[in-house]
């Protein structure tokens, strides 16, 4: 079940994909029903596509292919400080 | 009730990714896509020539259910290469532009740093899952 009636909106996903994955920025565009986001965060880093994409679609849960008709999602590793 | 097809639908998955090298879950069929993402990913995949097998998700919602179950995945598209997870639609159109997904199916690189084509109609044959149960 949704989380809430009220259609998503694209500030909705930025905020909760900022808020689930710490460190992250996001961009995220769309209708209300199809969304794009472009997510960087030191959390991706070393980890697969997969994995990256897995920890977005996770902010959402159940309401992906719902609530969240459609979340295409490009990830990026941003820089963290320490860098051995 | 229902366990026991809902079981069915789950191993028939199984055997479908065991059995096809390469194979893309999808909404529609690839003569007849019906959604955007699930026919950018065909376009890609006629656009590497690689033969592939196709399985639509929606005559039966637990197709779905049970796909994404299997795949910790929740959006469809969805790509396996040789019985392994590759990705949706986002993850194969970033490999295609980057080569790796000519690479991953063993094919000839001639498309590296193309623009990903747009969705178009054309032939291959689609397994019908249900054919399996």
């Amino acid at each position: 079940m949704a989380a809430t009636d009220a259609p998503a909106t694209p500030e909705e996903l930025k905020t909760r994909i900022e808020t689930g994955i710490p460190g992250a920025t996001a961009a995220v565009t769309g209708d209300g029903h199809h969304f794009n986001a472009v997510v960087s965060a030191p959390a991706f880093q070393g980890l697969s596509r997969i994995a990256q994409h897995r920890l977005v679609y996770d902010v959402f849960g159940a309401e992906v292919g719902d609530r969240i008709h459609a979340l295409s999602i490009q990830t990026k590793a941003s820089e963290t400080e320490s860098s051995a | 009730m229902s366990d026991d097809q809902t079981t069915q639908i789950r191993e028939a998955i199984q055997s479908a990714i065991a059995e096809n090298p390469v194979l893309l879950f999808m909404k529609g069929t690839p003569d007849q896509p019906m959604c955007g993402f699930s026919a950018r990913t065909v376009a890609i995949l006629q656009s590497v020539g690689t033969p592939f097998a196709a399985v639509n998700i929606l005559p039966d919602p637990r197709i779905r259910q049970e796909l994404s179950g299997l795949s910790n995945w929740p959006t469809i598209p969805q790509l396996f290469i040789d019985g392994e997870f590759v990705g949706g639609c986002d993850i194969v159109t970033e490999m295609y532009e980057s080569g790796e997904l000519q690479q991953a199916l063993g094919v000839e690189d001639d498309a590296n740093g193309q623009a990903a084509p747009e969705a178009q109609a054309q032939e291959p044959a689609p397994l019908t899952i249900e054919n399996r149960l």
